[in-house]
């Protein structure tokens, strides 16, 4: 469904910089792929070029075989900054309806996509109202009500405590059962990354390169407590992190040679 | 507590207001009229008028009438262009950077300055004041609302170009929401600076209106008039600001939390 393909970044300028350098993979409809990488290393470029809002400077991002070229229709997005993305001047449910078309099912369809993440109840609510991990949900819910083919997620529960952070990771694995959504979710925790995710793709420190993909075999039921003390998960942690840190490695080598 | 409310916040004008009566009415000066004597003409000057007239007199359709929609006609005026060309001149960083050194000094340019140059350029009258309150103050409401536009955060920009949002809704939406604090900053500026170029502009290229009629109530040494005069336009700056404030507070409700850190609801991490 999503093809990206030699992909490149490059921010030209005084400090010239290689944030992306011939990416390549595919992700299948119905799959939950994360993209875990460390800090830095170019995972919200490279989200951005798949949501269009970016131009890449090489290589191609194809969406159900058409190339990107301006933001596709039947895609959305939830950003980690839910306070700079909801709109303070709306209600919760103002926000929910503002990517949708004017008419009958409107409210209707927002309301639905506010039940799903449990905020029915503050419809009427502004979001300074509302915890940070509520605010998520209504982003959630604004993404969910688009009806989106293509769900892409930038670090959506980095600002949020860690027992929010397991809440809205299982509410996103309940929606996404019963959607069959298509989630391309970029996050830097490992951890994060096998429990929501089909597959894994890990990426190097920039220019990010793709250091591996692993399919994820944990099964479709997870579980915060379980699935995360599973030998699985385990093997799978040390495995992740034992990439990750061979990807920053010629980096530190080369500081501590100066 | 609602006496002690009232006292706490009119207290110090009502002492001096009566410390005025007192010391006006024992020294018997011609310049100094104690405040009664000066409601009461005010009364008579204004408000003993035919009941056909809405009890309003001559003088109120005169002066009062004209004064009040060149101020308001000016600034409507004021706020349109401005709040249009602030949006599109946020929004462009490049129009910021090639236009925004001129309207500082355009800003900063006393505009009573300019008042004969204006009664050359413009027809004597309402024309020329109108020029003077738009040029006075059309330049603080685009300041401030490029300001807010040009505040948008790119996460808010990112969000609407990812729902394929329209440049209407755009506009509409999100800028336009987003520098409304800004923009009534800007407008509560301007309109007292309206309000003192209305009179400014009256005083020298007119003959009517409130500004014309404290310069004549002074050449025929009408003081009674010159402080009437001076009461109202007082009350008139104090009534608009508060006015203006109220609808503020009416359009700007969402942002009471919004900007208020000590909100309880926010900031805590739950879900």
């Amino acid at each position: 469904m999503l093809e990206v393909a030699g992909l490149g970044h490059t921010y030209e300028g005084e400090q010239r910089h290689v944030a992306i350098n011939e990416l390549g993979f595919t992700v299948e409809s119905g799959q939950l792929t994360c993209i875990v990488g460390p800090s830095g290393c170019g995972k919200s470029t490279l989200l951005r070029m798949v949501a269009g809002l970016q131009r890449p400077t090489s290589g191609r991002v194809a969406l159900r075989g058409a190339e990107i070229d301006g933001v596709p229709e039947d895609l959305a997005v939830v950003f980690q900054d839910y306070g700079r993305s909801l709109f303070p001047w709306m209600s919760v449910r103002g926000n929910v309806e503002f990517p949708l078309r004017r008419g009958a099912d409107r409210r209707q369809r927002a309301m639905e996509a506010l039940e799903q993440v449990g905020l029915a109840d503050a419809a009427k609510k502004y979001p300074w109202q509302l915890s940070g991990g509520m605010q998520q949900r209504v982003a959630i819910a604004r993404a969910l009500a688009t009806r989106p083919s293509l769900l892409l997620m930038d670090e959506p529960f980095a600002s949020v405590d860690a027992q929010t952070r397991f809440e809205l990771e299982d509410l996103l694995l309940s929606v996404r059962r019963q959607h069959g959504s298509t989630i391309l979710l970029v996050t830097h925790d490992i951890d994060e990354s096998i429990y929501l995710g089909d597959r894994v793709l890990v990426l190097s420190k920039a220019p990010a390169e793709l250091v591996a993909d692993l399919e994820v075999p944990l099964g479709a039921e997870r579980d915060q407590i379980a699935t995360r003390a599973s030998e699985g998960f385990i093997t799978l942690r040390s495995h992740v992190a034992r990439l990750l840190n061979a990807g920053a490695e010629p980096e530190a080598q080369r500081a501590t040679a100066r | 507590m609602r006496v002690r409310n009232f006292l706490g916040r009119w207290g110090l004008l009502i002492a001096l207001v009566l410390a005025w009566e007192v010391s006006a009415r024992l020294a018997g000066s011609v310049f100094f009229l104690p405040p009664g004597e000066i409601l009461v003409h005010a009364w008579q000057l204004w408000l003993t008028g035919p009941a056909e007239q809405l009890w309003l007199t001559d003088a109120v359709y005169a002066d009062v009438l004209p004064s009040l929609g060149r101020l308001f006609g000016g600034w409507l005026i004021s706020a349109v262009l401005g709040v249009l060309i602030g949006l599109a001149l946020g929004r462009s960083r490049r129009a910021t950077e090639y236009f925004g050194p001129l309207l500082d000094f355009f800003r900063s340019l006393p505009t009573p300055a300019l008042v004969p140059l204006f009664m050359v350029l413009f027809a004597l009258g309402t024309p020329m004041q109108l020029a003077t309150i738009v040029f006075g103050t059309v330049f603080t409401v685009v300041l401030n609302t490029a300001d807010g536009a040009g505040s948008v955060d790119p996460v808010k920009r990112h969000t609407a170009q990812a729902f394929r949002i329209g440049p209407w809704g755009w506009w509409t939406r999100i800028v336009l929401p987003a520098a409304s604090p800004k923009i009534f900053a800007g407008l509560r500026v301007s309109l007292s600076q309206a309000l003192i170029l209305m009179v400014v502009s009256e005083m020298v290229g007119s003959s009517s209106g409130l500004g014309y009629r404290l310069v004549y109530a002074q050449q025929q040494f009408e003081f009674a008039d010159l402080w009437a005069g001076i009461v109202l336009l007082a009350l008139l700056g104090y009534l608009l600001n508060n006015a203006l404030l109220a609808v503020q507070r009416r359009a700007l409700s969402w942002q009471r939390g919004a900007e208020n850190p000590e909100n309880p609801a926010r900031a805590k991490g739950r879900a």
